[in-house]
């Protein structure tokens, strides 16, 4: 059977567990049909054009996961930005760990999407934001909609910020041959109100295992939104992340991606701004190499006027790995005196490595600044001499090169300890001790 | 300690060096002047083992092994270090992370262990005081922002940190103020001994006034085409580099 008709005759199953008189169950079952006539994208699709999901989508996934094994804290550890103090929402085949999580109800809400969806006092909140700036177009999003029912539910509340940083993980434990899971975040983030939060997908076995995952995020007036994505799965593992964000007004939102690994991994990252002075950061940082493939397809909405959007994505490819960019940045008529830059840098290592970079500017104000630059080249040959004529070997020179090369989108991560990881990551992925921190 | 024989080399088939000899001795100041184009900044990236120049024919020795087997780090690794006319820009990494990394994998080559970071951080102090460089300056990334001036005085500042038998500085005087000049002279004096030498790639004479050297060799069209003491520089200046073509040709 193939994978759409299994996932459309999964559906009824799946409602039966649920209670059908509710809200909820009319936006699955709409999903569900949205699903149905949109399917899966294909590469006729021009947004997936150089990305084809047809090596994904050849497995039998299960779509009901077995109860979770028992996970114990050593072996996960790694995986998290475990020397801070953070809450987490852990997840195990797509099932809420309680014993690995720290949830709170204490001034901000930081818990479940299934309770979320369930209890009544969340009603108001799931009623205003749940599903309201995902895109009617895209399957994916719909077969996420269908199946909603785990995640992560955030609400910061009106002036009051998260104490600490939350944590996002979703692990999978082989304990299926092929596993399909679909988290669904909600993350809302009330006026002048502040949070950071990690989100990371890892498999713990070398099972296929294809994450649809879909996140809202809301930023109230004057909130700020600090958002990192580490991705850095097995080569069995992929993952298309829909993540949907939007501003109200002098609303700031950083998002940093770090796609270190996986089989194939799409981020479908899109930012609407909806009121004045606010601010959108999109930065990424992506080291592959084998067959591995990352394809960032971002967009910018500027609705209104005196907005900065700033993007910024470097990749470093090696081997035969093939790299995207597709990055689209559409200004309204309304949005006069906004300022977008964005730019695209890629390195690649051997001959035999891709990288398509698209920038689509679509500009309908006619009094803005917008910038877009795009580069693909080799390390400098000058640089690497004046390395290796201090006695570095090339090895680390290029290692050296390529950090520096990626350095300008680390200066914006704000947590030292995910930077701290992240530079570890990156001399552990390029093969070399430098013999200190970089 | 260097021997170069009838040194030839070309980049993209194009010759540049047509067969140059130089010997240069422990404890031995060598300068090469010489027009715009002359070969004088290729013969300094040869020996460091810049790789985008061939060496077509001739010989290169330092301390009796061939360099042309070695990689540039090797050669670093044996003692040999340039400083360059146009130093890169590393931004992300600071200049003490760049020296520790520079001085591990010298010392990693002769099979030592990593420096102690106490160890290091003396070794920082002492030599940035000599060159009369401000700490903040340490901890900013390579050269990235850095003015002409401060940038060959980082080159001075990795010079002393690494203490090599052969330092070839190549128009380390260009950019420089009459006062930095004295400082990074100074540098380079004190770092001076009976075992190593100093080869000067320069344009002009007035770096020699600070940095004396013993022998003084002009370059020419891929050629060392006439040899003296320091007086040989005062003459350049004064006359310019035609007379010395003139000679050449007759």
């Amino acid at each position: 059977m193939e994978l759409k008709d299994k996932l459309l005759s999964s559906f009824m199953a799946f409602e039966e567990a649920f209670d059908v008189d509710t809200d909820i169950h009319q936006l699955r079952s709409d999903a569900i049909k949205e699903f149905e006539t949109l399917g899966f994208p294909s590469k006729k699709d021009e947004a997936w054009k150089y990305t084809s999901l047809n090596s994904v989508l050849k497995y039998d996934y299960s779509v009901f996961p077995k109860k979770e094994d028992a996970i114990d804290y050593k072996d996960i550890k790694k995986y998290l930005i475990h020397d801070i103090d953070s809450y987490k929402l852990i997840f195990i085949d797509g099932i809420y760990s309680s014993h690995l999580s720290e949830t709170t109800h204490d001034k901000i809400d930081v818990c479940l999407m299934s309770s979320a969806l369930s209890k009544s006092k969340y009603k108001p909140v799931i009623e205003n934001y749940f599903n309201k700036i995902v895109p009617k177009n895209s399957g994916l999003n719909a077969l996420n909609t269908a199946f909603s029912k785990e995640g992560a539910f955030i609400h910061i509340h009106k002036n009051k910020s998260a104490d600490k940083p939350i944590q996002i993980i979703n692990f999978s434990t082989g304990n299926e041959s092929a596993l399909l899971v679909q988290p669904r975040n909600l993350i809302v983030v009330g006026e002048n109100s502040q949070v950071q939060i990690i989100e990371r997908h890892q498999s713990l076995t070398d099972h296929p295992v294809f994450t649809n995952s879909v996140t809202e995020v809301f930023a109230e007036k004057r909130a700020v939104v600090d958002y990192y994505k580490i991705q850095n799965d097995r080569d069995s593992a992929s993952l298309i992340d829909n993540t949907f964000v939007e501003q109200k007004e002098e609303s700031y939102c950083f998002m940093h991606t770090f796609s270190f690994g996986g089989k194939l991994t799409r981020n479908n990252l899109n930012f609407y701004q909806k009121g004045e002075r606010s601010e959108s950061t999109l930065k990424g940082i992506t080291i592959i190499e084998g067959k591995q493939h990352v394809d960032h397809n971002t967009l910018v909405h500027h609705t209104s006027p005196n907005c900065e959007s700033h993007q910024d994505y470097k990749g470093i490819f090696a081997d035969t790995s093939v790299g995207v960019f597709n990055g689209r940045v559409l200004v309204d008529k309304e949005a006069q005196k906004i300022n977008a830059f964005q730019s695209n840098n890629n390195i690649l290592m051997d001959d035999k490595a891709t990288i398509n970079s698209k920038p689509q500017l679509e500009i309908f104000a006619d009094d803005v600044k917008c910038s877009h630059g795009c580069t693909i080249g080799q390390l400098d040959e000058e640089s690497l001499f004046y390395l290796r004529s201090r006695g570095i070997p090339l090895k680390e020179a290029r290692a050296l090169l390529m950090y520096a090369f990626a350095n300008n989108v680390m200066e914006s991560v704000k947590i030292p300890e995910i930077k701290k990881r992240i530079t570890h990551q990156i001399a552990l992925k390029l093969g070399v001790n430098l013999g200190y921190d970089l | 300690m260097l021997k170069i024989k009838n040194l030839q080399a070309n980049i993209e088939d194009k010759e540049i060096l047509k067969g140059i000899n130089l010997e240069i001795n422990p404890g031995e100041v060598h300068a090469i002047m010489g027009p715009n184009g002359s070969g004088k900044s290729t013969l300094s990236s040869v020996i460091a083992g810049k790789e985008e120049y061939t060496m077509t024919g001739g010989e290169m020795l330092f301390e009796g092994e061939d360099l042309s087997e070695l990689d540039p780090e090797e050669r670093a690794h044996r003692g040999i270090f340039l400083s360059f006319q146009y130093p890169v820009e590393i931004p992300g990494v600071s200049v003490t992370n760049f020296m520790k990394a520079s001085i591990n994998a010298h010392r990693k080559a002769q099979g030592l262990e990593d420096m102690p970071a106490k160890d290091m951080l003396k070794l920082i102090r002492e030599k940035s005081e000599m060159l009369e460089i401000d700490r903040k300056f340490l901890s900013r990334s390579l050269n990235q922002g850095f003015s002409g001036g401060e940038k060959k005085r980082n080159e001075i500042f990795q010079m002393a940190m690494l203490n090599p038998k052969l330092a070839i500085l190549d128009e380390t005087d260009s950019g420089l103020d009459i006062d930095a000049l004295k400082v990074v002279a100074n540098g380079v004096n004190k770092l001076r001994s009976a075992d190593n030498a100093v080869l000067l790639i320069t344009h002009y004479q007035r770096l020699l006034d600070y940095i004396v050297p013993d022998f003084v060799h002009v370059m020419v069209d891929g050629k060392i085409v006439k040899s003296g003491n320091k007086e040989l520089a005062y003459e350049l200046e004064e006359r310019g580099y035609d007379w010395v073509k003139q000679e050449k040709s007759v």
